[in-house]
């Protein structure tokens, strides 16, 4: 601590009058006030609150006066430069908002400015659709199963239980593969059903089995609005103790209540396939019209032909024969199959008026479907 | 089948006011597909009477010949005087009986008939062709498509609606091939009477004489081909009679044509009764009738006039000449009866039952399908034989005066019903629902079943259902006659499953993933031809053109099987453009076939039973390798230009991108090299590798497959065998360290001859730089003079950072270093401006 100043100048102390100060402390303000933008404050701050500032200057005689005026002039000076600095951060702030506000309108865009940079991709909904209705059935505990499309007459007919020569085999219009000699009779087709995975699957493991089987099926019909020679097919199989008919219905109720909505019933009328014996047709309520075409003339409904069901595919109780030369005891175990091309089924759910659409690959009809439908 | 519903109310009782969909409705509920209900003479309305041609004026003056005919209609005009009718048909002459329509009438079609003016005279109706009636195209009376002539007996003035049977019902129904029985209106009667509870008059319960010694000779030399011959004969046919107009209506609205009164017989029986039946002209038939298998090469011409090759497998019916028919299948010229039916006055009927499976071969081996061999390969009655025989006989009496003689020929090995045992309750384990056994017995002898035992039943068949051999087979009947309409729905509890297998959620997640990068999915048959690979490229000797090849492909232009997916995805590809899509990112995943042309042919193993290890083995052995491809096409902007800036153009960068977000997908880091592969351009196919293993291509098209294709210049392409890509693919991704110490950063430019591959110099600055290089980026290419002929500056960022220290100037100076002397080292590479 030094020794008390004795020796003060009275001239130099003049900056601490308090008026002087007030004076100073409103000088500064004014400008501070004045100042119209960020660069003109940042001059009145070095004028009036920087290190050469009036106020700073007086703030160093302090240390120059008699002690006992030390204090009130200290009070003086430091309320004063407050002030000022207080002046400065509100214009500070001020100037900043208007700034902002103008460079932000400034920088405005037309956000309505269309923006395609990158064009867009999508699965096809025949994939898509698959997928869906292949995690139905792995929801309920099946699982997935795949095959070779070029297949053996054997594992696409015969353990099928079509016997050669039978006429049902020729209710599949078949593609017939060349040997490798290039004979007509090789015992090779392009499979008609994916039917022979579900073979592969019971000859491959025991039962209990439940596995869905989706994929690519050929049948020599020509393109057109209606058909298609290479369409995709999901088939489901599942054999177990003491299957029956009425799960084959409950698992089909479930299939289409999750595909389509609650409240969709399905229907069974006896049929015939080889594989299943009782064999049955299964149609669901009209997905369009809900059945409210049937004796409506004024409200035909195309989907149904008015008729209020879809033919949805062939389904039943797996034939034991068909069993039997999969290995598995038909006396133990019962199973029940049933298989549909899903083309169709796209076709109503997504009101698809020409098969063409699904097969041709043209990407405006693609591209709506997105990733998952 | 198509069923007249007036002729199915001759066997069963159906209540009067019961209309077509009525009757439907009920047959579909107990497993009938009816497909249609044709409503005949829909809208028609008289007058439609029988008038006699009274004279005819020719008229001359016209384009083609027209008469003016005075026609002769009683009363049926309300004056009595004659109808003033012009007609362009020509068909018929003065004093023929016609079918004439009057004004007011109205035809099927909405076609209203009033008097009116043309040729130069008012014509008062119309004298009607068979066509015109909705009595289909078909032949009536021989009129072909000309106008209906008459015979004489019928009276002027009479109701031809009535006398046509013009107005009826017809079910149309797709029999399924487990019930030939319905193939007659004996069978759909059956059904019919069942779904009501009704009494059936079943056409076949008729007397049949015992077979004698004295009826035509029959000599079967294949019992197991033809195990039943009734042969008949009748004499003094009168080879004048026609087909009553009954006879030919039924014919007709069953769809079937009448040709001449013996064959329209036989026809007519076989509707009813399901029995084929062939009738000989016995003029020209040698000697005794024979059945025995043909001698291979052996020849014969059958009533369509084909001269047919046959098999040592086909049944025949021979004469002491050789073979006259084809059993079960289709009659020979050499003994047809007369078209007209002008000579034949003596007839041999042979209503025989065939072994269904020798009928099926040898129609498929002839690809000839007749009304009788869809009802013999399906399986006859062969009780049946002797009463449709009968019946034939009765018919050919009644209407062409014939007698029948006394020899009756029986040529049969003794019936062996078939019995299956079957559990009472064994419907109701299959339905999932409570039948009682009574139940089960009344269906079962309701369908012809014999049934005796208690908890275990013994059922018998009848003789029309060869298909009943199971007990499930017998289930199926007690359900469907409960109605699976009643059936209970349940769902079953499947064991807990593990979702989709790793492969399956692969698959999803590349389509994902391409299609978030841009790609639209297309889905392409496989069918291809030389032509497209001609047009790829392709040279010859490439395993691509070893195809499977089709026996009945759609087109004849290809008649194979893709081993590529590029064929069918440019295919797309050029749609899209020709339909005015230019900025296209399309892919495909799907399999290929890659035969080697060595695989040997599959084995036949019985379906008796499992086959064993080997036999499935030799099954697989004998399909074509069959791997999942994966391709991509591009063209047009990747990325398009706009008010934001320049675009960029799709090209051979953005096919290798595609393979790398799909390796990225398996999670397998591919390599690659430079290529040279067809179709793509020599200079710019990247050969895609993982490890040593070369998995596809990508890059742009060579210019000539893309002019030969007709699709845009520079289009990309990529294909990988994704099966491949999937085996090779690690496990889990392992996460990385990840280091807060701060990063390093080293900018290098390395000078290189043009033709070292960037991606060498790269993995050299990787190898060089060891642990601490945590990343490497390729920001620049440069050329330029200043560099000197042939030689490329490549910039790289290195990022240099440790785990656990912040790296000093010295230590990231000196990675860099080692980075680029291994570069130098290995591709010559010299730092720019060193």
């Amino acid at each position: 601590m030094s020794a008390p100043n004795k020796s003060y100048d009275p001239v130099e102390v003049e900056a601490l009058k308090p008026e002087q100060i007030e004076r100073m402390r409103d000088e500064a303000v004014a400008a501070v006030a004045a100042a119209s933008d960020l660069d003109e404050l940042r001059e009145v701050k070095a004028a009036h609150a920087g290190d050469r500032s009036p106020l700073a200057l007086a703030n160093r005689e302090i240390a120059a006066l008699p002690p006992h005026a030390k204090a009130d002039a200290g009070k003086r000076v430091g309320q004063a430069r407050g002030a000022v600095n207080k002046a400065l951060a509100a214009r500070q702030g001020e100037l900043e908002a208007e700034r902002d506000a103008r460079v932000l309108v400034e920088e405005a865009v037309d956000v309505t400015l269309s923006y395609d940079r990158r064009p867009a991709g999508a699965r096809h909904p025949m994939t898509t659709f698959a997928d869906r209705i292949a995690d139905v059935f792995t929801a309920l505990g099946y699982r997935v199963a795949e095959g070779p499309e070029v297949e053996t007459e054997w594992f696409n007919f015969d353990a099928l239980n079509f016997p050669p020569d039978h006429p049902a085999r020729e209710m599949q219009d078949t593609f017939f593969v060349r040997g490798a000699d290039g004979g007509e009779d090789s015992g090779l087709v392009l499979r008609t059903h994916t039917s022979p995975v579900q073979i592969r699957s019971m000859i491959d493991s025991e039962p209990p089995l439940y596995v869905v089987c989706p994929g690519r099926v050929y049948r020599t019909d020509e393109l057109d609005a209606t058909h298609t020679p290479v369409f995709t097919q999901v088939e489901l199989l599942a054999v177990d103790e003491g299957l029956t008919m009425a799960d084959l219905k409950g698992t089909l109720d479930h299939m289409v209540g999750a595909l389509f909505g609650e409240g969709m019933r399905t229907r069974l009328r006896p049929n015939f396939f080889p594989f299943t014996e009782p064999s049955a047709e299964m149609d669901m309520v009209c997905y369009v019209c809900r059945g409210e075409s049937v004796g409506n003339p004024d409200r035909p409904c195309r989907t149904c032909s008015s008729e209020g069901w879809i033919e949805l595919g062939g389904c039943g109780m797996v034939n034991p024969r068909v069993l039997t030369a999969c290995g598995i005891d038909p006396d133990k175990y019962s199973g029940f199959a049933f298989g549909f091309g899903i083309e169709r089924m796209l076709m109503f759910r997504h009101n698809i008026e020409d098969m063409r659409d699904i097969v041709e690959g043209d990407v405006r009809f693609t591209l709506p479907f997105g990733m998952e439908i | 089948m198509r069923a007249p519903l007036s002729w199915l109310r001759e066997y069963v009782d159906l209540p009067a006011g019961e209309t077509g969909r009525d009757v439907q409705e009920r047959l579909i509920a107990v497993g009938l597909e009816v497909e249609t209900v044709d409503q005949l003479g829909a809208g028609l309305k008289g007058p439609l009477v029988v008038g006699q041609v009274l004279a005819i004026e020719e008229l001359t003056e016209f384009k083609k010949p027209i008469r003016y005919c005075q026609v002769d209609v009683g009363d049926a005009n309300g004056t009595g005087e004659p109808q003033n009718i012009v007609c362009g048909a020509r068909n018929f002459a003065v004093g023929d009986k016609v079918v004439v329509v009057l004004p007011g009438a109205t035809l099927p079609g909405d076609f209203h008939i009033a008097a009116r003016k043309t040729y130069g005279h008012t014509s008062e109706g119309m004298i009607c062709s068979a066509s015109e009636l909705g009595m289909g195209e078909s032949d009536f009376f021989g009129g072909g498509a000309g106008i209906i002539v008459l015979p004489p007996e019928y009276q002027v003035g009479a109701d031809a609606v009535e006398l046509l049977e013009l107005v009826d019902e017809v079910l149309d129904i797709a029999v399924t091939p487990d019930r030939g029985y319905c193939l007659s209106m004996r069978g759909l009667a059956r059904e019919a009477a069942i779904a009501y509870g009704l009494p059936l008059r079943d056409p076949a319960l008729i007397d049949v004489p015992a077979g004698n010694a004295h009826g035509y000779p029959v000599r079967i030399a294949d019992p197991a081909g033809c195990d039943r011959l009734v042969a008949r004969t009748v004499s003094n046919v009168n080879p004048a009679a026609l087909s009553p107009i009954w006879l030919q209506r039924r014919l007709q609205k069953a769809g079937m044509r009448p040709i001449s009164l013996a064959v329209d017989i036989t026809n007519y029986v076989m509707l009813e009764i399901g029995q084929p039946l062939h009738a000989y002209d016995r003029a020209r038939v040698d000697g005794p009738i024979g059945v025995r298998r043909a001698e291979p090469g052996e020849k014969l011409t059958t009533l369509d006039g084909t001269q047919r090759v046959l098999d040592a497998g086909d049944l025949l019916i021979t004469d002491a000449a050789g073979p006259i028919g084809l059993a079960g299948v289709m009659g020979g010229a050499s003994s047809e009866i007369d078209d007209t039916g002008a000579t034949t006055t003596a007839v041999v009927i042979e209503a025989a039952h065939f072994d269904p499976i020798s009928i099926a071969r040898t129609a498929r081996r002839h690809k000839l399908s007749s009304e009788a061999s869809r009802r013999f390969e399906r399986g006859t009655d062969p009780l049946a034989a002797a009463a449709a025989a009968q019946r034939t006989v009765d018919l050919l009496v009644l209407l062409a005066g014939a007698t029948a003689e006394a020899g009756v020929t029986e040529v049969a090995e003794p019936y062996r019903p078939r019995t299956v045992l079957m559990r009472a309750d064994h419907p109701d384990r299959v339905a999932g629902t409570r039948y009682g056994r009574e139940t089960v017995v009344r269906r079962l002898q309701q369908i012809g079943c014999a049934v005796s035992g208690s908890d275990l039943l013994t059922v018998t068949a009848p003789s029309w259902r060869p298909d009943l051999t199971a007990p499930n087979d017998l289930a199926e009947e007690v359900i469907r006659l409960e109605g699976f309409a009643n059936l209970p729905s349940t769902l079953p509890t499947a064991p807990a499953g593990g979702g989709l297998t790793e492969s399956q959620l692969l698959q999803r997640r590349i389509g994902r993933a391409l299609a978030g990068a841009g790609y639209t999915e297309a889905l392409n048959y496989p069918f291809i031809g030389e032509g497209v690979l001609d047009q790829l490229g392709v040279e010859p000797g490439d395993p691509r053109r070893r195809t499977v090849r089709l026996v009945n492909p759609l087109s004849d232009e290809e008649p194979s099987l893709r081993t590529t997916l590029l064929p069918g995805l440019l295919t797309a590809l050029r749609r899209n453009v020709g339909r005015g899509s230019h900025d296209l990112a399309l892919f495909e995943t799907g399999l290929v076939f890659l035969p080697t042309g060595e695989e040997p042919a599959p084995p036949r193993p019985s379906a008796d039973h499992r086959p064993d290890g080997e036999q499935i083995a030799a099954l697989n052995a004998s399909l074509p390798h069959q791997p999942r491809h994966l391709a991509v096409v591009l063209t047009g902007a990747r990325e398009r230009a706009g008010w934001w800036g320049e675009g960029h153009r799709a090209g051979w960068a953005d096919a290798v991108e595609a393979a790398r977000t799909v390796a990225a997908e398996v999670g397998v880091e591919l390599t690659v090299r430079q290529g040279g592969y067809p179709p793509w351009h020599p200079g710019r196919c990247a050969a895609l590798y993982v490890g040593d293993e070369l998995v596809g291509h990508a890059g742009e098209l060579h210019p000539r497959a893309v002019k030969a294709l007709g699709i845009p210049e520079r289009t990309g392409a990529m294909e990988l065998d994704l099966d491949a890509l999937e085996r090779s693919a690690g496990g889990p991704v392992r996460a990385p360290r990840v280091s807060t110490f701060p990063v390093a950063t080293q900018d290098v430019a390395l000078v290189v001859d043009h033709g070292v591959p960037a991606a060498d110099v790269e993995s050299a600055l990787r190898d060089g730089a060891g642990a601490l290089l945590e990343s490497l980026r390729l920001f620049d290419i440069f050329t330029g003079e200043q560099l000197g002929e042939g030689k490329k500056s490549l910039a790289y960022a290195l990022r240099f950072r440790a785990a656990d220290r912040t790296l000093t100037a010295d230590e990231a100076s000196a990675a860099r270093d080692a980075a680029v002397g291994a570069a130098a080292e290995r591709t010559g590479a010299v730092l720019r401006g060193a």
